[in-house]
């Protein structure tokens, strides 16, 4: 099992009272497993996403990853926890707007290593890998958003992580270039045996899961396993 | 892509920012550079008029009046001769050379004349108590050139006489005004109170007093006066820096019961505007450590906050608080460069442009200001950071995420 989650509870505190954005979810998700997340707005699949990434930390209850209870980690190892293990995709593509294409990648790829001419290279065999070789001196205004996202995909792939986390990836694009996005996510899931976590609204999307997860005021609705991973 | 590579380019990115970002310390920096250059070139050309002008202290007595520092002596009440070798035995330094006289109004035949009695500086140096005291080790101490430089030279006619190295008993010196009243030229002779003294030189004009003077040895003078031995004043030649560090003062603590002027008054308003300038210059520093500082952090945290998102997507990937100072600090180093370098050059053309006409003075560049001038930029600029890079690092690392 890639994460086990016990009795997860996180609540904000609003002018009107506590809030439950998790209330006391436990959840297992294996490793090679693509699990999307689903629910209305303010049902808490963006938290529980921010808690699986080591980006936000829980009220309380355990999340266990590979053995290593992450709560426990102080902020500086939660970051080599996200730079060595975690990749991330994000709706608003997330990208850094005075760098390239390759240069977004390549201060992704500077956290583990700083050798330059190393992380060109890998830079571009990235953006090969996502098609946009001949991309790789655009800068984020300069490319279409489908094109914004696969740099975002490249580059959270760039640490070869264990496990990926998508929020809404598709939330900005058209559905042909939902799909061909869909399509990489679940190219990464099979022939990397990455763990792709997504959250999204889309029915369409959350077919693609292996494991679907439904979140309702931050506890588990449903969830269905149509493929035994492990 | 390193911090650095991204620190530079955001900088390059938010160019038009940064200009204004640096406004505050560039003119700054430029208004102290400035004022520095020209005091620093005025405090030399200061130095250069004064060690020109040779004896540039005068000690009278505490009565007298003082109008003219060229007459003030004439005439004077007077004081002991011993007043010299108070000042020749004490620690004091910066005293190049000490010339005690006496002065009196006299008749040659029916012509007035001042008469002047000096020591030459065979006198001085036959004096074993001025040698014991040091005279000449001070001088060669505090005031002399560097090794292989030229000796001052008077620059100024009417100083010429400082530097007599002898004159026998009843041997003169007459200024040119009294050599064409009296109608006598060189080798001639002179009779003054019944006693004849040799004409040894005729003094070049000078259109002062000097030029009604007659210049004989001082113990002759004293003799002839029936004074014993008092004089009216000392002229004493400081070093221009001693002079500076109050040489004045401390004079006046060895002679209280004198009156210490000197020629300082030719060159004492450009000593006040040094001083002024020097005291302006300070307190621009303070202002300019103050706004400076509020100016590059106000800028700093502007762009912090422009920058949440991207300061979110570095910590997301994986990027450490600490990393984030580093760019925000780097940024404010290379901000505190510029302006270092920028407030130089618009401080030193304003120097160069303004010295003439606000202090009458040439200025050159002082290249050692430079050095300076990055300096406190950059330790401005990073005082100023310290407070936007903490609030930096306490963004989350989600804060690129939209909240369901």
């Amino acid at each position: 099992m890639l994460i086990q989650i016990k009795n997860l509870i996180k609540t904000y505190q609003r002018h009107d009272g506590a809030i439950n954005a998790i209330d006391n979810l436990s959840l297992d998700i294996p490793k090679g497993s693509f699990v999307t997340i689903t629910g209305v707005s303010g049902s808490g699949k963006t938290t529980l996403l921010l808690i699986l990434g080591g980006l936000l930390r829980p009220t309380s209850g355990k999340m266990v990853y590979n053995g290593n209870v992450l709560n426990l980690h102080n902020e500086d190892q939660l970051a080599s926890f996200r730079s060595n293990h975690v990749g991330f995709v994000m709706q608003s593509f997330a990208l850094i707007p005075y760098l390239t294409a390759a240069e977004n990648i390549m201060i992704a790829l500077n956290v583990k290593n700083s050798d330059r001419a190393k992380n060109r290279i890998r830079a571009i065999e990235l953006l090969e890998w996502v098609g946009l070789h001949d991309r790789t001196s655009h800068y984020p205004k300069e490319l279409s958003a489908g094109q914004q996202q696969r740099v975002a995909i490249a580059r959270a792939l760039a640490n070869d992580p264990d496990l990926l986390l998508a929020d809404e990836p598709t939330g900005n694009l058209d559905p042909g270039l939902s799909e061909e996005i869909l399509g990489i996510l679940k190219e990464i899931n099979q022939n990397h045996k990455t763990t792709v976590v997504m959250v999204t609204h889309s029915p369409m999307a959350a077919e693609y899961g292996s494991i679907k997860i439904k979140l309702e005021n931050g506890k588990l609705h449903d969830q269905q396993t149509h493929v035994n991973i492990e | 892509m390193r911090l650095t590579d991204l620190t530079l380019k955001e900088l390059w990115h938010r160019k038009s920012q940064l200009v204004s970002g640096l406004l505050a310390i560039t003119l700054g920096i430029g208004v102290i550079v400035g004022i520095r250059t020209i005091s620093v070139v005025s405090e030399k050309a200061v130095a250069v008029n004064l060690d020109n002008l040779g004896a540039n202290i005068l000690v009278l007595p505490q009565a007298v009046s003082v109008d003219n520092y060229y007459t003030a002596d004439i005439d004077a009440p007077t004081f002991p001769e011993s007043y010299v070798e108070k000042v020749v035995t004490s620690t004091l330094s910066g005293v190049d050379n000490m010339s005690p006289k006496l002065t009196r109004r006299t008749k040659v035949g029916n012509e007035n004349i001042v008469l002047t009695g000096i020591l030459p500086k065979s006198e001085i140096a036959s004096k074993p108590l001025w040698q014991k005291g040091g005279l000449k080790g001070k001088v060669n101490a505090s005031c002399a050139p560097k090794p292989g430089a030229q000796p001052a030279k008077y620059l100024d006619a009417k100083l010429q006489r400082k530097g007599i190295e002898n004159l026998a008993g009843y041997d003169c010196f007459i200024g040119s005004a009294v050599a064409n009243r009296l109608k006598v030229k060189e080798n001639g002779t002179l009779t003054i109170q019944n006693k004849t003294f040799t004409i040894v030189k005729i003094l070049p004009e000078t259109g002062t007093v000097d030029d009604d003077r007659v210049f004989a040895n001082l113990h002759t003078v004293q003799a002839l006066l029936g004074t014993g031995e008092q004089i009216s004043a000392i002229e004493i030649m400081g070093c221009c820096s001693a002079i500076n560090d109050g040489l004045l003062s401390k004079l006046r603590n060895i002679l209280p019961d004198t009156r210490i002027t000197t020629i300082g008054q030719i060159v004492s308003t450009q000593i006040e505007n040094n001083r002024l300038m020097n005291k302006i210059s300070l307190i621009f520093l303070i202002i300019i450590l103050f706004v400076g500082s509020i100016s590059i952090g106000n800028y700093i945290w502007a762009n912090v906050n422009e920058r949440r998102k991207e300061i979110g997507i570095l910590r997301m990937i994986g990027y450490h608080k600490r990393h984030v100072y580093y760019i925000l600090v780097l940024k404010a180093v290379i901000m505190g460069l510029v302006g270092g370098i920028a407030g130089f050059i618009v401080g030193t053309f304003s120097a160069i442009w303004l010295g003439p006409q606000f202090a009458g003075i040439e200025v050159s560049p002082i290249y050692l200001l430079l050095l300076y001038s990055v300096a406190i930029s950059i330790i401005i600029s990073i005082i100023g950071s310290v407070i936007p890079a903490y609030m930096a690092g306490k963004i989350e690392p989600f804060s690129n995420m939209q909240e369901d």
